[in-house]
């Protein structure tokens, strides 16, 4: 098994409708997999035909999401974001 | 200056809440022509889930805490339809105004 692809979740906060929740901004995970290409929400969202966008499933685990205040630090919490959200670690 | 930090109100994840409260409710006839509704609409691509979700989010939290969740979703459903062209106002006022002579039951409301 290759070693996991770590990414950082954008921090970027433009108003309007985004899929990417924002207490996952800034956070870092691993690549589960690779969902494909959809259309981008952010364009559909406004009638708009949207680019298709390569959607990963990301990993997290609790530590890394909710600090001191997670209850169970190993646990982990997957979350499906567009790659233009996404940064290389 | 303001110390907004740019995130939505919708957005509430990790927000301080109380427990989850889950409970079991029917819907109305109404509820379930709505949703029947967005379907309709989305198979015809007259607009999509997104479409739904950020008219929804533009309502802002006020609305949220006084309405239910079909009566945002119908409203969304209409806002994103005139958006969409599908109709224009004036021809769901008088579609509106048709409708109500027909009386107030889903029965006499049928009956055309």
């Amino acid at each position: 098994m290759s070693d996991p692809t770590f990414v950082r979740v954008k921090t970027m906060m433009p108003p309007g409708h985004i899929r990417t929740p924002a207490y996952l901004r800034g956070k870092t995970g691993w690549i589960e997999r690779k969902l494909g290409p959809f259309g981008n929400p952010e364009q559909q969202a406004y009638g708009l035909p949207g680019d298709l966008l390569t959607l990963y499933r990301v990993r997290f685990t609790m530590a890394e999401v909710w600090g001191d205040q997670a209850e169970r630090p190993q646990d982990t919490l997957d979350a499906e974001i567009y790659e233009h959200w996404l940064e290389p670690v | 200056m303001t110390d907004f930090d740019g995130k939505r109100w919708h957005d509430m994840g990790g927000d301080t809440a109380g427990p989850v409260r889950p409970s079991e409710h029917d819907f109305a006839l109404w509820e379930k022509r709505v949703d029947a509704l967005m379907v309709l609409c989305s198979t015809k691509g007259l607009f999509t889930v997104d479409g739904l979700r950020r008219a929804i989010e533009d309502m802002g939290p006020d609305v949220f805490e006084n309405t239910t969740y079909y009566d945002r979703w119908i409203a969304s459903i209409n806002q994103n339809l005139i958006e969409a062209g599908t109709y224009t106002l004036g021809e769901l006022g008088a579609k509106m105004d048709a409708v109500a002579k027909r009386g107030a039951t889903y029965g006499e409301a049928a009956s055309e």
